[in-house]
C-alpha cells in the first residue's frame, strides 16, 4: 500500500516543477522585444545597430 | 521500477515542451503598448538632441534623468524637465503594459531591467548613460 505514495509524490513534485517553468521570466524573449520597440521609438532600424549581431 | 523510469521520462519530455512553450516571444503587440510607443516615438524627435547634448542621460533602471541643466538653455529648461517626466511616465506604463499583456504583472521588475541594459546598450556615441551609479558617455 505504501507503494502507492511514490507516484502520488512524483505528480505532486511534477506539478511543481510545471508551474516554476510556467512563471520563469523569458529573459531571451524579453530582450528581442525591448529591441523591436527600441528600433520603433528610436526609428533606428536593422540598418547597423552594431550591438544586436549576435549570431 | 520499469513504470517509474517511464514515468521520469514523461516528466522530462513535458519539462522540455514547456520549456519551449515559455521561450515563445513576448506579446507587444496590443493596442495600449501601440500607443505608448508611439507617443515616445513622437517625443524622441524632441530629446534627441538633448541626448545628444549631455542635457538628459539615460538611466540604471530604465528611466531618463536630466543630467546636466546647464547644457539646456534656460528659456528651455522648463520644457526640457516636462519632456523627461512624460517620457518616464510612458516608459513607466510599457513596462507594466507588457507584464500584464503577457500576463505576468510580476515580470514588471525584470521587464524594466531588460530595457534598462539595451536602452542603454543600444545608444548612440555621445550620449551618457549610467553605470553602478555614475555617468558615462558612449
Amino acid at each position: 500500500m505504501n507503494r502507492v505514495w511514490i507516484p502520488i509524490a512524483f505528480a505532486a513534485f511534477a506539478l511543481s516543477a510545471c508551474v516554476t517553468i510556467n512563471i520563469y521570466f523569458p529573459a531571451a524573449a524579453a530582450e528581442k522585444a525591448a529591441d523591436k520597440i527600441i528600433d520603433e521609438v528610436w526609428q533606428t532600424q536593422q540598418d547597423k545597430p552594431a550591438a544586436k549581431e549576435e549570431k | 521500477m520499469n513504470a517509474m523510469i517511464k514515468f521520469l521520462v514523461a516528466i522530462v519530455t513535458l519539462t522540455v515542451a514547456l520549456n519551449v512553450f515559455a521561450a515563445a516571444d513576448l506579446e507587444v503587440n496590443t493596442p495600449g503598448i501601440n500607443a505608448i510607443k508611439q507617443s515616445m516615438q513622437a517625443r524622441h524627435a524632441q530629446l534627441a538632441a538633448h541626448y545628444a547634448s549631455g542635457a538628459v542621460g539615460l538611466t540604471a533602471d530604465g528611466m531618463i534623468a536630466l543630467r546636466d541643466a546647464g547644457a539646456v538653455p534656460l528659456a528651455q529648461r522648463q520644457a526640457v524637465n516636462a519632456l523627461v517626466a512624460a517620457e518616464n511616465q510612458d516608459r513607466n506604463a510599457l513596462y507594466a503594459e507588457i507584464a500584464n499583456a503577457n500576463g505576468h504583472p510580476e515580470w514588471q521588475a525584470e521587464i524594466r531591467s531588460t530595457f534598462a541594459q539595451r536602452w542603454i546598450q543600444r545608444a548612440q556615441p555621445g550620449w551618457w548613460v549610467q553605470s553602478s551609479g555614475s555617468w558615462a558617455r558612449k
